[in-house]
């Protein structure tokens, strides 16, 4: 907030018509949208940009350096760079976005019912999430991977049953202190069911921390399903994914540095795409 | 009397927080009749609006009632389930509440909260639900309502709120409208149009409403009937002009004196003496004994229950009398009598 700012500027009559019409374009988010648009626009073109296959093997072809036939080389079993770090881009960010979805929805509910209600629905829902809590992140998440064996499925639960406490923990605490304003009394004194209450009346003014929370977590998803492919307990070969990649370039790192490289670059565009995103945002939603 | 909408009937109501007991409501009786207007005058913190919301069943934590029951179209509403309840709240009985910036739902158009109503009670459809909000924001004198359906709460000014506050209630036409001190958040020239609006809704639909306030000039301007709370009693109730003429209760006098009276500048504005006791441990016998220049010793001990002089009309006061003859003397409130 600048001097300039605090001075009184004089609405339009579009601003009077809908003062929440001035709302605020930040380039936080004119820069995060730009980033994740080509970012999601590659992966879903993937089939469009390359040509290659990301699983097709070529013994003849293995690692060979960037060339205009191979942009980023390709890999020790003659596959191409380009195309696997395109393809897995669509793994990542697949199970990134829709396991941080699952859990926004499943924290939100629970979070939701154990502010609103209170009581004993309260106290089982938060010891639940005091011992989800209780545990590191990743210890849970690789051991929850471990029991379950490599595999999408074992990923999607494992980030699932770890990352829905955070929601809940967010949106408990909106709707205990939402729950006292006097619309709430009024929409009870309307006769509205309990459910209505909640859909329309309560989530709705306090889901914003959440859904601004959410966009780092997809970030911080990411990194988990990358760090899991780096540690052999990813997405299944041959699939291509970033992780896994890192993992089998680093052996090559003297003689072919972008094989690790470049799949780490991705991650960190990604991650600075949805932070941004995330930031400008939270600036949107900001309540006024 | 078959055309008794409301009966309240000794109703208690206890308060429990961790430390200590509170009696907000305390065998508080009345009856409204179709189409009547009751205002429940009284300081704050004196039991009107937990009233109220005992009548919904709308108890905050802690809250429960100890006694009495709550006929509404002869239904003890204290014996319904949960279901039944919510049937009745919004359905029949409406409410409007005294703040309406804090009372609407921020961060939805105001014309979706008043459909809202019509779409969960009398099963709507969304479209039916948007004519019929439009059609109320019409009625309750909103300019220019098929645009303003899509404002939030914070574009309209406080008196368009409460406009929008009052079509909620209206929404599914209930038999009998709520009100919590509907115009004290507003300024006087806006009251005035709210306090006209609901005189006349109140005429062209013949709504009961139960019209609660601190206010009695506004009590008097559209109000039949008028019980005075004191300390979680009703102290005196009967017809306004009645009762405004003739207080026979001295909290009433003391009210009533308490009015600025504009056409005598010079005159020293009144109060009463002293607080409100304590509903947590109330004193015995008259509870504002202490507070009363006519108290005698007979005040100190006893229950001070309603004692009607004719049909409606009741005092709590043993010393009425003496209390109507100083309202006499009073040039200010004799001068209403004559």
């Amino acid at each position: 907030m600048g001097a300039a700012s605090s001075l009184p500027i004089p609405l339009t009559s579009d601003d009077l018509q809908r003062g929440r019409g001035a709302r605020r374009i930040s380039p936080n988010l004119v820069a995060g949208s730009i980033i994740l648009f080509v970012i999601i626009g590659l992966v879903i073109a993937a089939p469009l940009v390359t040509s290659y296959s990301p699983t097709a093997l070529n013994a003849t072809q293995a690692l060979l350096g960037p060339s205009l036939h191979h942009l980023l080389g390709t890999d020790e079993l003659g596959r191409d760079e380009w195309s696997r770090l395109l393809y897995g881009g669509r793994v990542d960010l697949e199970i990134a976005f829709l396991a941080v979805l699952a859990s926004f929805v499943v924290g939100t509910a629970v979070g939701c019912l154990a502010g609103y209600f209170g009581g004993w629905v309260d106290v089982i829902a938060m010891r639940v999430v005091d011992v989800i809590l209780a545990f590191p992140f990743f210890v849970l998440v690789i051991a929850l991977v471990f029991i379950l064996g490599p595999g999408t499925k074992s990923i999607y639960i494992a980030i699932i049953a770890t990352d829905w406490v955070s929601y809940t923990w967010i949106i408990r605490r909106e709707i205990i202190a939402m729950k006292r304003h006097e619309f709430i009394l009024a929409a009870a004194a309307l006769g509205y069911r309990h459910i209505r209450i909640m859909i329309r009346h309560l989530i709705p003014n306090c889901i914003t921390q959440a859904i601004v929370y959410s966009m780092s977590d997809v970030v911080f998803t990411i990194l988990t399903i990358v760090t899991l492919g780096f540690l052999g307990l990813g997405v299944p070969p041959p699939a291509p994914e970033w992780g896994s990649m890192m993992s089998d370039g680093q052996q090559f790192i003297t003689t072919h540095w972008e094989l690790a490289t470049f799949p780490g670059i991705a991650v960190v565009i990604a991650g600075i795409g949805l932070s941004l995103f995330g930031d400008g945002i939270a600036d949107l939603l900001r309540v006024e | 009397m078959t055309d008794l909408l409301l009966s309240v009937r000794n109703l208690r109501v206890e308060l429990s927080t961790r430390r200590e007991i509170v009696r907000p409501v305390e065998n508080v009786s009345f009856d409204l009749r179709k189409g009547q207007t009751l205002g429940i005058v009284g300081e704050s913190g004196c039991g009107k609006s937990m009233m109220l919301r005992t009548i919904l069943g709308l108890l905050p934590r802690g809250g429960r009632i100890t006694g009495g029951e709550i006929l509404f179209q002869g239904t003890d509403l204290l014996k319904l389930s949960n279901q039944q309840l919510r049937d009745v709240r919004g359905r029949l009985i409406g409410m409007i509440f005294q703040e309406p910036m804090t009372a609407l739902n921020p961060v939805m158009q105001v014309g979706e909260q008043i459909a809202e109503g019509p779409v969960a009670h009398l099963g709507y459809t969304k479209k039916a639900g948007r004519r019929r909000a439009v059609e109320l924001m019409q009625q309750v004198g909103i300019p220019d309502a098929a645009r303003r359906f899509s404002a939030y709460p914070n574009e309209l000014s406080g008196g368009m709120r409460q406009r929008v506050m009052i079509a909620i209630a209206l929404a599914c036409e209930p038999q009998l409208i709520l009100c919590d001190e509907p115009t004290t958040a507003l300024d006087v020239t806006i009251q005035d149009q709210i306090l006209k609006l609901l005189v006349q809704l109140q005429e062209s639909t013949e709504i009961s409403m139960i019209f609660v306030s601190h206010d009695l000039a506004v009590v008097s301007q559209i109000c039949q009937s008028v019980a005075v709370m004191y300390a979680a009693e009703i102290v005196e109730i009967g017809s306004v002009a009645s009762v405004l003429a003739d207080p026979s209760h001295p909290y009433t006098l003391g009210l009533l004196r308490s009015v600025p009276d504009f056409d005598n500048v010079k005159a020293v504005l009144e109060s009463i003496p002293g607080i409100p006791p304590s509903l947590v441990e109330p004193p015995e016998g008259c509870r504002f004994r202490a507070r009363c220049e006519f108290a005698q010793e007979d005040c100190a001990s006893g229950d001070f229950p309603l004692l009607f002089s004719d049909g409606e009309r009741a005092s709590s006061c043993i010393h009425s009398n003496s209390c109507r003859e100083a309202a006499q003397a009073d040039p200010i409130i004799g001068s209403r009598v004559r």
